[in-house]
């Protein structure tokens, strides 16, 4: 298996399989932080996944505590250098399937048909016609980056951002689709919007999407 | 901008929920430590200008961070000191003298509910903890009876936090870093720039980020970067050739060079300096890092003892 480690900070290191976005190398990243949380170090205090690699954030002073004459990053780079990354449980039958219902009248679909050579309905049964994997959580709380888009379908964001984009806000930027989980500044091509929510504090989970799930559109 | 922070709420980047907490760490840890309440006791960050507080209950508080010349009924008060306030007592902030981030602690905390095991505000996704405009009203833990039964042994504690342990902030100041994923892709030339070089802080600073400004700098070898993990005090380099260092109110996952991080004793330090100041880098190794880690945490622990000591 081959991967990079590296420090993040010197209280987090990184494990990359590489800058590729990948099905396989994301389901590799899963079953990782997977082991990790089964088997976690002293001092372990979180484990994020992305695209294609995984971080672990630690504790110097519980590492500290438990372990003398090692540095707490090379007690942790060890660690992750003896997960059993090829013998790793990876089950593609346990994909989650999460439908999301779009009502396709966005602010910017118009412009989105036009950039992309389509009439708009084409654009909206390619758009929907998609299967979408979530690789990575991030940049909003409860954002999900899809992998998927038809390439046809990709366009640039807009050169200046929008100050304020409605939460369930649908949108497209280069070869990305995605969802606002809530009310934020943004720069994407807004096409249509959905009511369901994806991200409550309040709510267990908290977010409607994870890493690994897969999303289709639906149009409503 | 005034909000009340904690330490942080951890446990969610998985889900892309940011951490959000107080930029300063170690002056809210020290006047927590200090009053004795727990070290992630929320406290109130002020960004200058500061609103004015009216104590509407007893309490025993102490200021610290930035100094922004705070008064109580229009007496100079010392940061980094125990003070008493009566019902009726104004708090105000006057000059803004050092710092750019000023903590308010009170003796038992406020009373506030938890969202996900924290008081921290998440501004981006607006919940938790508290944004502070006119006319919020806080309630506090303790009160009157209580405040006092738990305070008789302040009395006798130490009243002020050790000159040592607060973050020092010079005009020039070194920012240690440990070296980032990205830092061997830069050409030679911007290699030695990084750590020759003084940056400025620039305009665009703020919980989310500190702009540098400085003489630009390139990647020569390194293919486009699939995004992932970053962290407070993460230093990226932007497609302009100018680096930002991520804050407390960072995003969980960047997709631009990482060129290295910044150490957490340096952190509320950087969490101080204003815009204009100057900062220079200096790379330390991992193991170094976490040396100069766990002596500043001995130190605190001695300090947190001698309080212990009487409660």
């Amino acid at each position: 298996m081959n991967y990079r480690i590296y420090s993040l900070s010197e209280q987090a290191i990184t494990l990359s399989f590489g800058e590729v976005i990948d099905d396989a190398i994301n389901d590799k990243v899963l079953a990782s932080v997977s082991w990790i949380k089964e088997n976690p170090f002293d001092g372990l205090k979180e484990v994020v996944p992305a695209f294609s690699s995984f971080t672990v954030f630690y504790d110097i002073l519980e590492i500290n505590k438990k372990v003398k004459g090692q540095s707490a990053y090379s007690y942790v780079k060890d660690f992750l250098e003896e997960i059993p990354f090829d013998s790793l449980k990876i089950n593609p039958s346990e994909r989650n399937w999460v439908t999301i219902p779009v009502k396709y009248n966005g602010p910017d679909l118009n412009y989105v048909a036009e950039h992309c050579g389509l009439k708009t309905k084409d654009l909206i049964k390619r758009h929907k016609a998609g299967e979408y994997r979530v690789y990575m959580m991030g940049f909003l709380p409860g954002f999900a980056y899809l992998g998927g888009l038809d390439a046809q379908l990709s366009t640039p964001r807009k050169i200046s951002p929008e100050l304020s984009i409605p939460a369930g806000s649908v949108g497209i930027a280069g070869q990305q689709t995605g969802v606002y989980p809530i009310e934020s500044p943004g720069g994407w091509q807004i096409i249509g919007k959905t009511e369901i929510v994806l991200f409550d504090p309040a709510k267990r989970p908290m977010t409607l999407l994870k890493v690994g799930d897969y999303i289709k559109f639906e149009e409503v | 901008m005034a909000t009340v922070q904690d330490l942080g709420r951890f446990g969610y980047q998985e889900s892309g929920l940011n951490p959000s907490g107080a930029m300063d760490t170690i002056s809210m840890r020290l006047i927590n430590i200090l009053l004795g309440n727990d070290e992630n006791e929320a406290v109130i960050e002020f960004h200058y200008p500061t609103p004015t507080i009216t104590f509407e209950e007893h309490a025993i508080f102490v200021i610290a961070g930035a100094d922004f010349s705070p008064t109580l009924n229009r007496n100079p008060i010392d940061n980094w000191k125990i003070h008493t306030a009566l019902p009726g007592d104004i708090l105000c902030f006057g000059k803004k003298v050092k710092g750019e981030r000023a903590y308010l602690s009170v003796k038992g905390g406020f009373k506030l509910p938890k969202v996900l095991e924290s008081n921290s505000t998440n501004l981006r996704a607006g919940f938790g903890g508290m944004k502070i405009v006119k006319g919020t009203s806080l309630e506090l833990n303790l009160k009157n009876g209580t405040l006092f039964e738990a305070s008789r042994k302040l009395n006798l504690a130490p009243k002020m936090v050790n000159v040592n342990l607060r973050p020092y902030i010079k005009n020039d100041q070194e920012i240690r870093i440990v070296g980032g994923s990205d830092l061997e892709s830069l050409d030679l030339d911007s290699r030695n720039k990084i750590f020759g070089q003084r940056f400025i802080v620039s305009g665009h600073s703020d919980r989310m980020g500190y702009r540098l400004e400085g003489d630009s700098l390139n990647r020569d070898k390194g293919a486009e970067l699939v995004s992932s993990s970053v962290a407070f005090g993460t230093i990226q380099l932007l497609p302009n050739g100018q680096l930002i260092i991520l804050m407390a109110d960072h995003q969980t996952t960047g997709g631009y060079p990482k060129i290295g991080n910044v150490i957490s004793t340096d952190i509320p330090i950087l969490a101080q300096l204003s815009v204009g100041q100057h900062i220079t880098f200096r790379e330390i190794t991992v193991e170094v890092a976490e040396q100069i880690v766990l002596k500043q945490e001995r130190e605190i622990k001695k300090f947190k003892a001698a309080i212990e000591l009487y409660s």
